[in-house]
């Protein structure tokens, strides 16, 4: 056994951990861990803010499933991680912030850029640590590890005191933990399963609504095995794109505020619901008291605090959607029984509904329609970039006008919602994905809240492409006024936008400007067939709205629709 | 989600919880901030070893609904270091409180009227003065709130109390998750 320091111990851990690259920023408390970083195997990513760091981190865990990791130092660079922890957390993203802290004879003195962030961080973990003696750092980090990547993953913050640190320790990586008090349920009770095995073949008007778990459980094969074993279609979550192949003849589109026509209506029908790694968010829910009023609800989650939490449901499967998945497609055996006719009329039912009422939006005008830009990039990527997306309208219309035929194509800030994720996380996303094309479809607003990180992209050397759908606003924001407020718009204009070209070339990366629909699919072509990055400024008509949506307070088939020209 | 603290007032009820912990730093501070994070006030809280010195049991006395108490319970369950917890209301179970108490007895009228009421509620005088005596008494708290209301009208100059305790009278069973409801549950909560 050897002795080393804390610095090397952390750096030995990661390697255990399978770690291959580190997101963060330096400073005096963490100075000594970058120095070991530096002579170590292990890739260092610099980003020129600690939030970036995270969501990064954020980018690679959640295009690959693996853990992404932080580096920063105290005080101010551990309080910059905040939203970044509380977003990852929210989403079930497995992410672990190191940040370095002040020597532990000075702590609670105030001292230079001390911060309890253990206490400021406490809501928004999983579960966080304070490293007090250098001998407990292995088992310390160990511990964080599991605890961020199994269950409902999350994010875990460890707070590593500077003398910590430069202490010796023997290094021993201990092989196996067990904690008396957190053991992830992840196997279904098989009372349940052959439950929801038998509604779900009996039922006439079934439908599957997915989310964020089936990606994370990597369950995609046995939701598309199950939902064609019995014709069931399926609804997504935001989180869930992806997760059901999106040209699949059973897919209806995203559900919820901005769900797709059909996959609203085909909830409020239905007789039986089967919620799978879904958390009946209120953005998907609508007025609660009306929503699925037909249905026999069946609900999937490892997270115990998440069943019964919104609604109570018929059929609580507390475990792994995978496992459960699994085990309800063992329960049915290779050829159920199930009323065939009645699912063939309640396709056709949906269908109509699309008919009646398909994602439309103005092709004609002088200006360029921002759906027509997230299809043109379809189009021209043919369905195989992965998207990035910050938060607003165009996040909506990424998720609505791009098809995703992948788990991990998709990829965005759902329970938070944070402005500035998607250049961030598109960067985490390259890092982690080497050969894939990645772009970040952003919105004027977002994108300046995290600007900085062309400066990482350009230093990294990573083509990612940024498309900008540009409408001078807060255009979700906006959208609210328009609707809702009788036009007031306070606050939410942004004009003069700057020029996003030159700001790029600023940072040495290629500009690309479209003014008018006819530049729209150059622009995309020459952006996309340029080798580095490069940022795509498309000036869109800013009266352009996200539809359908459903208003506060209404139920989810209540939808206001696009106005017919 | 928002926890609406607006139920109606019969709905409310006060619960008694126990938490088993690992005696670890920061682990109460957990306990408190996932409640006080939701609006809620704890009304008394007692922290002690068990028998196993790596084990603490924390018990916690807050009043609520039954929707939300069953969501803070499996919140709780969800922290890292609670081991287990036991919603003891509603199931057989004993509660102490230890509370201390001055109350003036300056004539022997007073002073004799104090004593018989120590004898019915089995309390001590555990300190005097020419014009007090301070009174020991434990009990649930239906005793002590029975035993403050008689000593109110000799005067309380002051009162200190530990938080409650309780202990299960037997093992009792986990209470079923999900235990049948109404099927909708709250309405309000859908708004923007
Ligand atoms: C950090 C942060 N601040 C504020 C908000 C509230 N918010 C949600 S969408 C939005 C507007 C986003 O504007 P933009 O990025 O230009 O996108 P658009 O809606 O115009 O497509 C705002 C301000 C948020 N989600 N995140």
């Amino acid at each position: 056994m050897t002795k080393m320091n804390g610095a090397r111990i952390l750096i030995e851990c990661w390697k255990k951990e399978g770690v291959e690259v580190v997101f963060g920023y330096p400073g005096a408390a963490t100075v000594e861990i970058h120095h070991a970083l530096a002579e170590s195997s292990l890739r260092f990513v610099l980003t020129r803010h600690e939030q970036a760091a995270v969501h990064a981190a954020e980018g690679y865990a959640r295009s690959t499933g693996r853990p992404g990791v932080v580096l920063v130092t105290s005080g101010p660079g551990a309080t910059n991680t905040i939203t970044g922890l509380a977003g990852a957390n929210m989403d079930s993203v497995p992410v672990l912030v190191f940040t370095g802290q002040v020597a532990r004879m000075l702590i609670g003195n105030d001292a230079f850029q001390e911060v309890d962030i253990v206490g400021v961080s406490r809501p928004v973990t999983k579960h966080n640590y304070l490293v007090l003696s250098t001998h407990d750092l292995a088992s310390t980090v160990k511990e964080a590890f599991y605890v961020a990547t199994s269950g409902r993953p999350g994010a875990v913050l460890v707070d590593l005191p500077k003398d910590v640190i430069g202490g010796t320790a023997e290094f021993q990586y201990p092989k196996k933990i067990s904690l008396k008090a957190y053991r992830p349920h992840l196997t279904p009770h098989p009372r349940q399963v052959s439950r929801a095995a038998a509604l779900l073949a009996q039922a006439e008007r079934p439908l599957i609504y997915a989310g964020g778990g089936i990606v994370s459980s990597g369950a995609s094969e046995e939701l598309v095995r199950l939902s064609e074993l019995l014709n069931i279609p399926v609804t997504t979550t935001l989180m869930g794109l992806g997760g059901f192949p999106g040209t699949h003849p059973l897919f209806l589109g995203m559900l919820g505020m901005h769900g797709l026509y059909r996959a609203n209506m085909a909830v409020q029908r239905a007789d039986l619901i089967l919620a799978a790694g879904a958390r009946f968010d209120d953005r998907v829910t609508g007025a609660l008291g009306r929503f699925a009023p037909e249905a026999a609800i069946v609900h999937i989650d490892v997270d115990t605090t998440s069943i019964h939490k919104i609604l109570d449901v018929d059929v609580p499967l507390v475990a792994d959607a995978r496992q459960a998945l699994l085990a309800i497609l063992m329960a049915l055996g290779e050829a159920p029984d199930y009323p065939k006719k009645a699912r063939e009329k309640w396709l056709s039912q949906i269908e109509a509904w699309n008919r009646e009422e398909p994602l439309r939006y103005k092709k004609d005008g002088p200006l360029i329609q921002p759906q027509a830009v997230v299809e043109e990039i379809y189009r021209a990527t043919r369905g195989k970039a992965v998207i990035v997306t910050e938060v607003g309208q165009h996040q909506m219309w990424a998720a609505q006008h791009y098809l995703y035929e992948r788990p991990r194509q998709f990829i965005s800030s759902g329970g938070l919602g944070v402005m500035g994720f998607g250049l961030p996380a598109c960067l985490g996303v390259q890092v982690a994905r080497p050969e894939a094309l990645v772009i970040d479809i952003a919105g004027d607003g977002s994108i300046l809240m995290n600007i900085q990180e062309l400066a990482t992209v350009a230093q990294e050397g990573l083509p990612v492409k940024v498309a900008i759908l540009n409408n001078q606003a807060l255009g979700m924001v906006r959208q609210w006024q328009e609707l809702f407020y009788g036009g007031r718009y306070a606050q939410t204009i942004l004009s003069p936008s700057p020029d996003f070209v030159k700001l790029a070339e600023a940072f040495g990366i290629r500009g690309f400007l479209a003014e008018k629909p006819a530049e729209v699919e150059e622009t995309v072509r020459l952006a996309l067939a340029h080798e580095g990055p490069a940022v795509m400024d498309f000036r869109v008509d800013p009266a352009a709205l996200v539809y359908p949506m459903v208003p506060a307070g209404k139920a989810i088939d209540e939808m206001m629709l696009s106005p017919r020209s | 989600m928002e926890f609406s603290t607006d139920q109606p007032p019969e709905k409310l009820k006060r619960h008694t919880l126990a938490i088993l912990v690992d005696n670890s730093p920061g682990v109460l501070a957990r306990v408190t901030t996932l409640i006080s994070g939701r609006g809620f006030n704890i009304d008394s809280l007692s922290v002690a070893e068990t028998m196993d010195p790596e084990v603490s049991v924390i018990t916690l006395i807050i009043t609520g609904n039954p929707r939300i108490i069953s969501q803070i319970i499996k919140q709780l369950r969800k922290l890292i270091n609670v081991i287990r917890v036991t919603d003891l209301s509603g199931t057989d179970y004993v509660e102490r409180q230890l509370i201390m108490v001055r109350v003036k007895a300056e004539s022997d009228g007073a002073r004799a009227e104090i004593t018989r009421l120590c004898d019915i509620f089995r309390a001590k005088i555990i300190d005097v003065s020419l014009k007090s005596y301070t009174l020991e008494i434990t009990g649930g708290m239906d005793k002590i709130k029975a035993a403050l209301n008689l000593l109110k009208s000799f005067g309380v100059e002051e009162q200190v109390s530990t938080g409650l305790t309780a202990m299960a009278r037997s093992h009792p069973a986990a209470p079923p998750d999900g235990a049948a409801r109404g099927r909708r549950l709250d309405p309000k909560n859908a708004d923007g």
